[in-house]
């Protein structure tokens, strides 16, 4: 046994089966993936514990920010600016967005990457209601959404903006927005993917035609709707 | 007065490199992927964009070193010498498993060549798995490639692999972290030829046997590193 210990050519090619082995289990994972995927979403949305949230791929938000740090504003800082092709241009503060009418919207939130978190209840002003009390003048066309990160943008038709499932959302989840969910005041487009939903909402300008946002410029859908946009067929949020 | 070491060549220059360089772009991706993948860590570090993109780049790169040092024969033999299982190989796993379970009087040291069955399985580990990551992260990258299904699956396979590979890095960091003749080894490519003796029994062996010039085992002096 000695003599041949490492005689090249000779024993078991127990390296090759490891190698193929491995490649068949990834072929055969990613084939099951999308099954196993929602098995493993359907266990966690009845796990009590949230211990689910910590595995692999688990359920729940994350967190994805294209700034380096993100300032936080709080009542006394906070204002959104709307601005453009409107006649009335002016800053609200947050007293001034919590007085006006509001609405509640409980949908699912797809992410563009595969995460989805069911039955996500968000709370706001609706976007159309913030345009009419501006007045939006003839010849306008799209909106533009700017961020207080200083580095993010987002924008929609005027036809999308104004559906009345699109908010300048205040509470999430039945509370405040958190500032790592975009708090105090985030945009949210419930038929689109959620990068539509523009966390650290500070500025919104009516301008004539749609200029693409900052993952739009990198390759991401204009018109995001869910499941049918991006190349993905997830079930529509709304 | 300590007799000094007797040093054998275990690993050449090239297969340092090639290994330095895989465990650097490694540790990379997987701190860029903590980065992108941990809540506390991603709300800490942001820039998105950033970390995306050196994640996506030094992925393409990791097998870069490998292929290129394929072009070293003292690596192409240790390549061989990992893809192969002889009965030595076998009687250490044997011997492992009789040593947790307690029975077995044999040491599974006795039974390894220049390199043990344990690190066999987890060269082809590491082979298999950077396959794996690497061609799920091509279908994450380029998404107008393949079906949205493809993506969702090579998602998860890309998440659950990564955490595995973190989890057999850390392992594989612990296991050097207790042998500093091993790691002196990897820096140095020399090692004392009494640990060898010890570890690697069956490789000193061989090497009385098959004398080749780039490895063969003579003593040779080695410098440390900014000696």
């Amino acid at each position: 046994m000695r003599a041949d210990a490492e005689e090249p050519g000779r024993g078991t090619p127990v390296g090759r089966r490891v190698v193929l082995g491995l490649l068949g289990l990834g072929a055969l994972g990613v084939a099951a993936g999308p099954y196993l995927q929602r098995a493993q979403e359907a266990v966690a949305g009845k796990d009590p514990t949230g211990l689910t949230g910590l595995l692999p791929g688990g359920g729940g938000f994350r967190y994805y920010s294209v700034a380096s740090s993100v300032p936080e504003r709080t009542a006394e800082d906070y204002t959104l600016t709307v601005d453009g092709l409107v006649d009335r241009p002016g800053g609200y503060r947050l007293a001034d967005l919590r007085a006006m009418p509001q609405r509640r919207i409980v949908r699912d939130v797809q992410c563009v990457t595969g995460w989805r978190v069911p039955e996500t209840p968000f709370e706001g002003v609706p976007l159309a209601h913030l345009l009419d009390a501006a007045g939006v003048r003839p010849g306008a066309g799209a909106v533009r959404f700017s961020c207080f990160d200083g580095v993010y943008t987002e924008s929609l038709t005027l036809a999308q903006a104004r559906r009345d499932d699109v908010l300048v959302a205040l509470r999430m989840r039945d509370e405040e927005i958190a500032h790592a969910h975009g708090g105090p005041v985030r945009l949210y487009v419930a038929p689109m993917y959620f990068y539509k939903s523009a966390k650290w909402l500070s500025g919104i300008t009516v301008t004539e035609s749609v200029q693409p946002g900052y993952w739009e410029r990198n390759g991401y859908d204009v018109d995001a709707w869910v499941g049918r946009s991006n190349g993905r067929d997830d079930a529509p949020t709304a | 007065m300590r007799r000094p070491p007797e040093l054998l060549l275990r690993f050449t220059r090239a297969e340092r490199w090639v290994h330095r360089t895989t465990a650097a772009l490694m540790l990379t991706c997987l701190a860029t992927a903590a980065c992108l993948y941990l809540p506390p860590l991603a709300e800490l570090v942001g820039r998105r964009r950033l970390v995306v993109t050196v994640h996506v780049w030094c992925g393409l790169a990791l097998p870069v070193p490998l292929l290129l040092g394929l072009a070293s024969r003292a690596l192409r033999a240790d390549v061989t010498r990992l893809g192969r299982f002889t009965p030595a190989d076998w009687a250490w796993l044997r011997a492992v498993r009789a040593r947790r379970t307690g029975l077995g009087p044999a040491g599974p040291a006795s039974f390894a060549g220049k390199f043990n069955a344990g690190q066999k399985l987890y060269a082809q580990w590491t082979l298999g798995s950077m396959l794996v990551i690497l061609g799920t992260g091509l279908i994450m990258w380029l998404t107008h490639l393949t079906p949205p299904a493809w993506r969702t699956g090579a998602t998860f396979v890309h998440d659950w692999l990564a955490a595995a590979i973190a989890t057999v890095v850390a392992g594989h960091v612990w296991m050097a972290m207790r042998d500093p003749e091993a790691r002196l080894g990897m820096r140095t490519g020399l090692v004392d030829r009494r640990w060898a003796e010890r570890e690697h029994p069956l490789w000193r062996h061989q090497q009385h046997q098959h004398r080749h010039p780039v490895d063969d085992g003579r003593p040779v002096e080695r410098e440390l590193p900014g000696q």
